[in-house]
């Protein structure tokens, strides 16, 4: 794809949608990931009688034959649902297609992601105080989504009858034995461990997926949005504030457990007071350890992809010794030894 | 017998030159898979220099649960015994051998402890340092 066609496309699409002339502009390539391209783009809109509006936009448009895990009308749903429930997210704007290729806008906004740098750097001090109060109520709005029978239907989900902890372990599990080249004793300790701690069954809700530093928008005021929709479902939401305080995002960090900036008594706190719903810290072990073993099958699961020849590339072949540490932290938090 | 450098000090010179050369001459995605290179060399490095008697302790802490067998010498034989052994010994893990209230389990998680921590001290001795730091 180029500027030209982009605004070609896209410029009539908008005027629809935005109820007014619209002028693009700064059309630029902006890093994308595996699964899609990534368009800054700017937008003047003129309406009769009123001042022009500029929106900083940028378009997402998926690759041909990409893995993806929502399309682009689904991943344009799920960020209208949370903006609508309060969360912190980009603007949604609209999903289409262009020569054949789906895609949806958003609104561009500026600020950091890079979770070693939110974690270290003294200029982000200030919003580092103000982040675990702001992620707490970023994750009771997106837990307060409805998710009920035909909403957000394209989500992944428990079977009816299935418990969702049971309906978790067992895809994550099924998962491990696809993906796994060498035998691994911590993670089927691990596995055991899960099976013997299940927490009783709870609220049933939107879950992020991963919800994380580093997937998340920081300004210097703190929070600005959250990012990284595609491992969304609907499960407990207890898992999201587990898979916050796995150690793989404390950036070097190891004693704030909530991400390298926080500790885990801060967060609990914020969150209950923020959803109305009580946090039994055994339930967020129990999401930890599973988040852990989760984080430990997607490190094999990328470097399966090396293994494999499909993606030659030595960030790939190193992920896949980073595995141990999921397998440390498994230990210290089966046998109560976790900072 | 190969003449000097050793394998050791060749890493270390291709170690180097990415790391003092490569990095600082690069930006962005190349600089960030140029350290992630140089590092790997590093891993490497450790890995030779400790394997023997990580697969040393390994093999003993396996013959401790399983029951004893000889040490196979030859490096690929020995790769591929250690496997079946731990194959083996998660089967026994699944099957509940060593789920809470068993006997067997303390020295379940201490081997596998001691494994891990093997292993991390080649591939990444500062989170292992984090945790002994603070006791």
């Amino acid at each position: 794809m180029d500027p030209a066609r982009i605004t070609a496309a896209l410029g009539p699409l908008l005027e629809r949608e935005l109820g007014g002339a619209v002028t693009l502009s700064g059309v630029r390539s902006m890093t994308g990931g595996a699964a899609r391209e990534a368009w800054a783009l700017d937008a003047t809109v003129s309406r009769a009688g009123r001042a022009d509006e500029r929106l900083a936009l940028v378009l997402l448009l998926f690759r041909p034959g990409g893995q993806r895990a929502f399309s682009a009308h689904d991943e344009l749903r799920l960020l209208q649902a949370t903006s609508a429930a309060g969360a912190p997210v980009p603007r949604p704007v609209l999903a289409g297609e262009v020569e054949g290729r789906s895609f949806y806008v958003m609104e561009r906004l500026e600020g950091e992601t890079i979770g070693r740098r939110l974690v270290r750097d003294e200029r982000w001090t200030k919003a580092r105080a103000a982040l675990p109060a702001q992620l707490a109520r970023a994750l009771a709005a997106i837990h307060r989504v409805p998710v009920g029978a035909g909403e957000l239907g394209f989500l992944p989900r428990p079977a009816p009858g299935v418990p969702v902890a049971t309906s978790e372990i067992d895809r994550l599990e099924e998962l491990y034995r696809q993906v796994t080249v060498e035998p691994h004793p911590a993670f089927e300790i691990a596995l055991r461990w899960l099976r013997a701690h299940q927490p009783p069954p709870g609220d049933v809700t939107l879950v992020h997926g991963d919800f994380r530093i580093g997937n998340v928008m920081v300004g210097e005021e703190g929070l600005r949005a959250v990012l990284d929709w595609e491992l969304a479902h609907v499960g407990d939401p207890l898992e999201d504030v587990g898979w916050l305080c796995v150690r793989s995002w404390r950036f070097g960090a190891d004693h704030l457990p909530l991400g390298g900036i926080g500790t885990r008594e801060e967060l609990f706190r914020a969150y209950a007071e923020a959803s109305g719903r009580e946090v039994d810290p055994e339930v967020v072990r129990f999401w930890e350890v599973y988040g852990n073993l989760r984080w430990g099958v997607f490190t094999l699961l990328q470097a399966r992809a090396f293994l494999d020849g499909v993606v030659p590339s030595v960030e790939l072949a190193s992920i896949g010794r980073r595995t141990a540490e999921t397998e440390w932290e498994l230990l210290n938090l089966i046998e109560g030894r976790a900072f | 017998m190969q003449d000097r450098p050793t394998i050791d000090e060749l890493l270390e010179a291709v170690r180097r030159f990415l790391a003092d050369e490569v990095v600082p001459a690069t930006d962005g995605r190349r600089q960030f898979l140029a350290r992630v290179a140089a590092n790997a060399l590093d891993l490497v490095r450790r890995e030779l220099a400790t394997e023997a008697a990580h697969a040393e302790r390994e093999w003993r802490g396996l013959d401790a649960l399983l029951g004893p067998e000889p040490m196979p010498r030859e490096r690929a034989e020995l790769a591929a015994a250690v496997r079946r052994r731990n194959q083996a010994l998660c089967k026994r893990i699944r099957a509940g051998a060593y789920d809470a209230g068993s006997s067997e389990r303390a020295a379940l998680l201490a081997h596998v402890r001691a494994t891990v921590h093997d292993k991390l001290e080649v591939t990444n001795r500062a989170y292992v340092d984090a945790d002994a730091k603070r006791g």
